[in-house]
């Protein structure tokens, strides 16, 4: 706690581990700076990051997303591109209010949907009114925003858990207004119910429609610079610094003359109007707004995204972004690349076996689990019917790939019944139970439980998880999310904080 | 909205007192459902100042686990053995089941983040709820499961005894699964009111509650304390699981988070950390939303339920038992 709070303007450079910024203990900082020295290309990477001025990150990011219509086809392009900035642009707005604020909202999606809804009353032969897009989009904030507005002061005075409660009423009322309710207006239902609101206008600003993808995608490419080029000034002005004491210590910031209850209002609002922008541009490309798509997996996929990314940091949240989407659109149940997805699994595992040390460990456990696979498949092979390795592998493209995984993993046949539901329900149970005990065992015995581990895990993926890709993805969000927990909890980008008592 | 308030003041004349007395009983037995949730809730809360988001899901795992227990012994239909054998195993699986799930979830997701941050474990805690939540519905195909509790123990494909009758109050009758459960809903919160206060765990845990750190200056073993409290906390929460498959039958896996929801506000409003507020609170959560349901429309019941629990979170966020939190510095 170096900096006095009289010398607005005088922030130390982010990324100079000598100088401690507000909340990190200065002893605490030196360690993690030590600990972060690292070698090699690793290092010069990171050195490269840390030294390149604001704008240049900026740059690059537009640059390299700019690339992208050029070597993807349109449906790609949706769902990799256009969502992918989606969850960025609304994962900067939920930045705000959880990371710079330090106020726990998980009412957030809620924003996103009046947005939506706002654009597709306003664009839509719903009511029959087509108001163009540089009316809807303010509108639709402005509107998100006094939303923001009301609840952030009714839940001005409510501490931590208590403000994550309401906020996640205030959702859940939300979900059920425009579900179940939809109230009768004008003849119409006001929300549409569960069928939601179709063919919305696309988005048209002065004459100009954005039909197309790829138009879409680069105006969602405007957006995002923006909003992450305000969202640094904000962070690194006078009430950015402000932000930050209140996410720290509210007490405190508030015997500094800090005006916290503001500033909470304001963090409310802000994240908010963001949450808004974004639902019409998801209204309007999508062109269809449903009320199953505000709900708690939406908002579980973005607290992923910013807490991988590193709470409070721009950049963290845009890497998280693209991270998280890409990866959730992979294991998706419509995405036409299934080889990949195993591809991306198993390089997965193998990344973090590889990430273990001393190298020769991981080399180890790896061979050790091939060897294992193998005498497992043979001994069952051998003693059982023929049904228990037969199993198809789900979308194996090529012969060799399926062969290789039909010689390795114990599959049983999917056409025979019965006992297998209860395989599957035991393999995966069993998974859990050794992924606990590794956890729980140290030294020699962490490794050879690790093997087993391992290819019960592959087990799994071929039997279970490769069957069901919708679920997948939310199960591997929610193990994620207690994984880095406990591992990381700064996120990749963040700053290690310490509580201090 | 005009509109609205002579809809509901139609609703009541036409129901009239029956309807109201009928309300009143859904009220209650739903409502000590809520209890026996709002108790885990309020019990973790209290030790460990942690908003635990996956207690509702360990419900739902109750409730699976218990009809699991169900189906091993060949259905409702025609159950291996007799009802009330059935029905004391069921319970017991489902509460030992759920238990052991709490206390894993206490040490491989919370105990590791001890010292961390405040936000840390409450993401965690989101983690948990969101695993739960989707293994279950890929252990079940994403169906609904029904207990069928009103064929138990009936002979040859009529109803069994667990929907007739008891008592009639003004033409409504109390059938013998609501006496069931609020019976046992009583009787476990009896038996937890002198754990909390009799025993020498009871007197552990109130300690860890007050200050943990002095508590385990004290010599008492803070890690185990805490182990027990989400033992006993989930096994409440199973045992409501299994009471909800007898009564309403539906089980699906997505049932935890609304009522985990409701159950947390219950321990709200009546005072975090207070058994007594969690069980008063927990019924009058049950009543708002019967009467909800009944006066107001099935439709609209979740919003004015919420919009009378944050109302009231606002007035008045100590509850209605708890003391006046004073923040130490």
């Amino acid at each position: 706690m170096s900096e006095a709070p009289g010398t607005p303007g005088v922030t130390p450079p982010p990324g100079d581990p000598t100088e401690s910024r507000i909340g990190v203990d200065s002893w605490v900082a030196q360690a993690e700076g030590r600990r972060a020295r690292r070698r090699g290309p690793a290092r010069l990477l990171a050195r490269g990051w840390e030294w390149s001025p604001d704008p240049v990150k900026l740059l690059l990011f537009v640059g390299l997303a700019s690339t992208l219509p050029f070597w993807l086809n349109e449906g790609d392009l949706f769902n990799f591109g256009l969502f992918t900035l989606l969850y960025v642009a609304l994962a900067l707005g939920l930045n705000v209010v959880v990371g710079f604020a330090g106020l726990l909202d998980l009412g957030y999606v809620a924003f996103f949907g009046i947005g939506a809804y706002t654009y597709a009353l306003l664009s839509s032969s719903h009511y029959g009114i087509h108001w163009p897009a540089e009316a809807t989009i303010p509108i639709s904030m402005a509107v998100a925003a006094l939303a923001g507005l009301i609840l952030g002061s009714a839940s001005r005075r409510l501490l931590g858990d208590y403000l994550a409660i309401v906020t996640l009423f205030f959702l859940q009322a939300f979900a059920a207004f425009t579900n179940t309710a939809n109230p009768t207006v004008h003849g119409v239902g006001l929300t549409g119910g569960p069928n939601g609101i179709a063919n919305l206008d696309p988005l048209t600003f002065f004459g100009y429609k954005l039909n197309s993808t790829k138009q879409q995608y680069f105006f969602l490419v405007i957006v995002v610079a923006v909003v992450a080029a305000a969202l640094h000034f904000i962070n690194q002005s006078r009430t950015g610094r402000a932000f930050r004491a209140l996410r720290e210590d509210p007490l405190a910031a508030e015997v500094m003359s800090i005006p916290v209850n503001r500033l909470k209002l304001l963090a409310f609002v802000l994240g908010a109007a963001i949450a808004g922008l974004c639902g019409t541009i998801f209204a309007a490309s999508f062109t269809a707004v449903t009320a199953g798509s505000f709900g708690v997996p939406l908002l579980i996929l973005l607290y992923a995204i910013i807490i991988l990314g590193g709470l409070g940091s721009i950049a963290g949240v845009i890497l998280g972004g693209f991270v998280i989407n890409i990866s959730s659109q992979f294991l998706a149940p419509q995405n036409d690349h299934p080889d990949v997805k195993r591809w991306l699994f198993y390089g997965t595992i193998v990344l973090i076996v590889a990430l273990m040390k001393p190298w020769y460990r991981a080399v180890l456990v790896l061979a050790a689990t091939i060897a294992f696979g193998y005498a497992v498949h043979a001994i069952v092979s051998a003693t059982t019917v023929a049904t228990w390795t037969t199993g198809a592998p789900v979308a194996a493209g090529s012969r060799s790939i399926r062969d290789g995984i039909q010689g390795w993993v114990v599959m049983p046949h999917a056409t025979a019944t019965g006992p297998h539901v209860n395989f599957n329900t035991c393999l995966y149970i069993g998974l859990v139970v050794a992924a606990v005990t590794v956890r729980s065992l140290s030294g020699w015995w962490r490794l050879a439980a690790l093997v087993p581990t391992l290819y019960l895990t592959a087990m799994v993926w071929e039997n279970i998880l490769a069957q069901n890709p919708s679920v997948t993805a939310l199960i591997l969000f929610g193990a994620m999310l207690i994984a880095l927990m406990t591992v990381r909890p700064q996120g990749l980008l963040g700053t290690a904080r310490v509580e201090i008592v | 909205m005009h509109l609205l308030l002579f809809n509901i003041i139609d609703q009541i004349r036409s129901l009239g007192w029956g309807g109201a007395f009928e309300l009143l009983r859904n009220g209650i037995v739903l409502g000590s459902l809520y209890s026996l949730i709002a108790l885990g809730y309020t019990m973790i809360y209290g030790i460990l100042k942690l908003l635990n988001f996956a207690h509702g899901d360990v419900y739902m795992v109750g409730a699976f686990l218990g009809f699991g227990v169900l189906t091993a012994f060949g259905g409702a239909l025609n159950p291996g053995i007799g009802l009330v054998p059935l029905i004391i195993i069921m319970f017991a699986v489902a509460m030992l089941g759920s238990g052991v799930l709490g206390v894993g979830i206490e040490r491989f997701a919370y105990r590791p983040l001890r010292n961390a941050p405040r936000i840390a474990p409450l993401i965690a805690a989101l983690g948990v709820s969101f695993f739960l939540e989707n293994s279950a519905q890929l252990m079940t195909n994403g169906f609904q499961y029904n207990y069928d509790a009103f064929q138990l123990g009936g002979k040859n494909g009529n109803f069994g005894p667990l929907f007739d009758p008891v008592f009639t109050v003004a033409g409504n009758p109390v059938t013998v699964v609501q006496v069931l459960v609020v019976g046992s809903a009583v009787t476990l919160m009896a038996a937890l009111i002198f754990l909390v206060s009799r025993t020498r765990l009871g007197k552990a845990m109130r300690a860890t509650a007050f200050d943990q750190e002095a508590a385990s200056m004290m010599g008492i073993d803070t890690d185990r304390v805490i182990s027990s409290t989400f033992f006993i906390a989930s096994v409440l929460a199973g045992a409501a699981g299994v009471m909800y498959g007898l009564y309403i039958g539906t089980t699906f896996y997505f049932m935890g988070f609304l009522a985990g929801l409701k159950a947390f506000t219950a321990a709200v409003v009546g005072g975090i950390g207070s058994i007594v507020g969690a069980m008063v609170a927990g019924v009058l959560v049950g009543l708002i939303e019967s009467y909800a349901i009944g006066y107001v429309g099935g439709q609209w019941s979740d919003i004015v339920v919420f919009g009378i629990l944050i109302l009231f979170m606002i007035v008045r966020p100590t509850g209605l038992f708890g003391a006046q939190a004073i923040q130490k510095v």
